[in-house]
């Protein structure tokens, strides 16, 4: 079937190379996950130093510079190396098989994207052998500035988010470009799953968010390393800057990282309720427009540094708009449930806690809105538990509930339930009494990023109650890896749809071949397997024809290599940038030229 | 279909659009670019005039401006024709017709390398008078927003020689050739579209 003569022998899909030279969308979602995940225990355990540190006064696990370094790192290992990779993880996965697509556009540009991805992982973490960034995930200057901070941390930082958002945008071209371009017939943008609906929407989230970033890490990189003073207000720059260019990147960012849960979500509901998403235009569409009003809202998280009367107002306004889309989503989804006949597997329990959880987050989202109220929550621990119940108790019990849900598709075998449900009860009381307490805290007066806080101040009751509470998170992914490791060694016993679900991943097989469909299916409804099944219709016998799937290579990695030299040149010697230039030309020229038919 | 086929479809292959993959790749690239330059621009334009040392760009309190604005406008036409040459370079491609195919190609890389000469010599000049990226906002804003233009154009000359070489082998630029000059054509004139919006904002629009 599918073999064909390319520039890369493959007698078989197995071996270290296999995976190395891999252009199948299916293996890089994989090796996204693995990867993303191996990122989430990391910052996981940056999280739990942090919480051993603050659960008593006057803690001294680690000195302030350490704390610090892992709060500002915990949030970008969190961000940029777990939950936007797990996004990516599952979308790489399951786009082309929800479009009945046999891969992507460009399959080279996909496995590219994962290993500069890679790449900017390991040059951001190795920062921990000489100086890690310590002046907060968003980074402001003047704190970021030579003269604050005048260690390699900060260099790190630019270099590491340069290179990830490298990544990130060829990925978001290339899944832009295939999901409008590679539909099966029959498959029009009103039938597409709502999770196909999302990820095109990142995509264009990420593709027109990303550039004002660079900008502005260009300009902090030559502010840094080459003289100019862009952030500097006595030579007529303006530290305010870097504030606006970073935010109107960062508040798209946290609707890139919710809006493939959702997706997930609105994927997960409809089959354990046993009925049709309720409302699903009013789904699509309120995504469409939490994007579009995303890009109005930026400056809320800039209320506190003066902007005049007229801007506050405006942004405040907007900020209060999203909820409105934001509740018919979270409407429509109860509207789902609503009369279906459920079933409460470990998938459908973390896709409900989700809208619980993100309700949670959502509201107190809307209290900020508001200035005067803003001005009150503004770095204190308020915001941090606000942050984590949209991020947590949003996009990560969102993520889990697509692992469950999707697992026996992606592996042929199932995750046991009972692990799972423990694994879930654990997480969500875990959850909640890390990062509830955190309300009251930010109300009593507690500022985030103190490393430690004085015995008489009354903090100490709630904050050993939320390190606790940690414990029990740290456990139940404990649960989680365990029940991972038991369910591999498990015989592939998984059906094609095992849940009787109604998106076309689930028409081929558990796990999926190389080109993903023996026949690209023909969608005649929103619901495509329902509608076959209930209208008796069989799935198509496969005729034979010869298949062509890209040949395997390597040059995605050497160029990302490449990539990662030049970033590798600019924190050492810029001998190794000019080098890494040469290997990307030549990368270039050796994709361009390498037969693929 | 006969062939059902994965990844990099051939123009030929049926998309949803109607429009071949890698141009759509092209267009939303450029779309990602549009922000790139936009956000830079709008940087110069938020510090405009705001620098508080000179060399100033415009005349300033008697002093003259640093700008030699007859050399630029040189350059911006050089910059400019090249784009009629591409145009020409896409149609002789596109009809068949080798030999203004290439010497189109060539026309526009070698008028592309004068655009960045012009652009060397302005840098050297710059620093001779003793404007330098740390000399005030000007400089930082000014050699910041055009270096990156100015590496546009050279990544631009890059992928055009690569095509003119590549149109020297035996089976040319392929059956394809026409499609390949024109997404070339598509990212060339978006550098020049940009430089357009640049040289207003800095040299005809005075602080």
């Amino acid at each position: 079937m599918a073999t064909v003569a390319g520039t890369l022998a493959r007698p078989a899909n197995v071996g270290v190379w296999s995976w190395i030279t891999t252009v199948d969308h299916k293996r890089i979602g994989v090796l996204y996950g693995i990867t993303a995940f191996t990122f989430l225990l990391w910052g996981g355990i940056q999280a739990l130093l942090i919480r051993t540190q603050l659960a008593v006064p006057n803690g001294t696990v680690i000195d302030a510079e350490r704390f610090n370094q892992l709060f500002t790192m915990h949030a970008l290992t969190m961000i940029f190396l777990a939950v936007m990779p797990l996004g990516a993880a599952f979308f790489n996965f399951l786009t082309p098989l929800m479009i009945g697509a046999r891969d992507v556009a460009f399959p080279r540009l996909n496995a590219l994207s994962y290993w500069v991805y890679l790449g900017g992982g390991l040059i951001l973490t190795s920062s921990f052998f000489w100086d890690a960034p310590s002046a907060g995930w968003f980074n402001y200057v003047p704190l970021s500035g030579q003269t604050y901070t005048s260690d390699l941390g900060i260099d790190f930082y630019v270099v590491g988010l340069l290179t990830l958002g490298t990544s990130s945008l060829m990925a978001a071209l290339n899944f832009t470009v295939t999901i409008i371009n590679m539909r099966a017939p029959g498959l029009t943008m009103m039938r597409l799953p709502v999770f196909v609906w999302m990820t095109l929407i990142i995509s264009f989230l990420l593709v027109l968010a990303l550039p004002p970033l660079t900008v502005g890490l260009i300009q902090l990189l030559f502010d840094r390393n080459f003289d100019t003073h862009f952030f500097v207000p006595e030579a007529g720059g303006d530290p305010i800057l870097w504030q606006h260019l970073f935010w109107v990147f960062g508040h798209p960012e946290v609707y890139i990282l919710i809006l493939p849960a959702m997706g997930i979500v609105s994927e997960v509901l409809p089959v354990f309720a046993r009925k049709p998403l309720f409302g699903y235009p009013a789904v699509v569409f309120a995504g469409v427009a939490i994007a579009f009003l995303g890009w109005a809202v930026w400056s809320h998280h800039m209320f506190t540094t003066g902007m005049g009367t007229v801007p506050r107002t405006v942004f405040a306004t907007n900020t209060m708009i999203i909820a409105v889309p934001t509740g018919i989503k979270i409407f429509n989804w109860i509207g789902t449930l609503y009369g279906g006949s459920i079933r409460f597997t470990t998938a459908m329990l973390f896709s409900i806690a989700f809208i619980v959880t993100f309700t949670i987050g959502g509201i107190s989202g809307v209290m900020h809105a508001s200035p005067p109220i803003d001005g009150q929550h503004q770095d204190s621990y308020f915001v941090v538990a606000h942050i984590h119940y949209v991020l947590f108790g949003g996009a990560v019990m969102g993520i889990f509930s697509g692992i469950y849900f999707w697992f026996p598709k992606m592996t042929g075998r199932f995750l046991s339930e009972g692990l799972g449900k423990l694994h879930f009860w654990l997480m969500f009381i875990g959850m909640n009494m890390t990062f509830f307490p955190m309300h009251f805290l930010g109300l009593a007066g507690m500022p985030r990023r103190i490393y430690t806080y004085d015995q008489g101040l009354d903090w100490g009751f709630w904050n050993m109650f939320a390190t606790i509470g940690s414990y029990v998170i740290g456990i139940s992914i404990i649960v989680f890896v365990i029940n991972f490791f038991r369910s591999m060694r498990q015989p592939k016993t998984a059906p094609n749809n095992p849940w009787d679900a109604a998106t076309l991943e689930w028409a081929t097989t558990s796990p999926p071949p190389e080109h993903d469909f023996d026949v690209v299916p023909t969608v005649r409804a929103r619901d495509p397997l329902w509608y076959d099944r209930d209208h008796g219709i069989e799935a198509p016998e496969p005729t034979g024809e010869h298949i062509h799937m890209p040949p395997p290579s390597y040059y995605p990695i050497l160029m990302a290599s490449g990539v990662a030299l030049l970033g590798i040149g600019v924190l050492s010697h810029l001998a190794l940038t000019a080098l890494g230039a040469v290997v990307i030309i030549y990368s270039i020229w050796g994709w361009a030229l390498e037969p693929t038919d | 279909m006969a062939h059902a086929t994965a990844g990099h479809a051939p123009a030929h292959h049926r998309t949803n659009t109607g429009t071949d993959n890698r141009k759509l790749l092209m267009w939303f690239f450029l779309g990602s670019e549009c922000l790139f330059f936009g956000s830079l621009i709008a940087t110069y334009l938020i510090f405009k005039g705001d620098s508080v040392v000179g060399p100033f760009p415009h005349d300033h309190a008697g002093e003259k401006g640093i700008l030699d604005i007859p050399v630029t406008s040189t350059s911006t036409f050089v910059l400019l024709m090249s784009s009629v040459t591409m145009v020409l370079a896409v149609y002789g491609a596109q009809h068949g017709l080798q030999k203004m195919m290439k010497l189109s190609l060539l026309a526009t890389i070698l008028l592309g390398i004068t655009f960045l000469g012009f652009q060397t010599y302005e840098f050297r000049t710059f620093g001779h008078e003793g404007l330098n990226l740390g000399t005030n906002i000007f400089g930082a804003t000014f050699f910041v927003m055009t270096g990156f233009h100015g590496t546009h154009v050279g990544v631009g000359v890059i992928y055009l020689s690569s095509l003119l070489l590549a149109s020297f082998r035996r089976s040319g630029l392929g059956p394809e050739a026409g499609f390949h000059v024109e997404t070339a054509g598509l990212y060339w004139h978006f550098v020049d579209i940009v430089w357009i919006v640049i040289f207003t904002v800095v040299y005809l629009i005075p602080t």
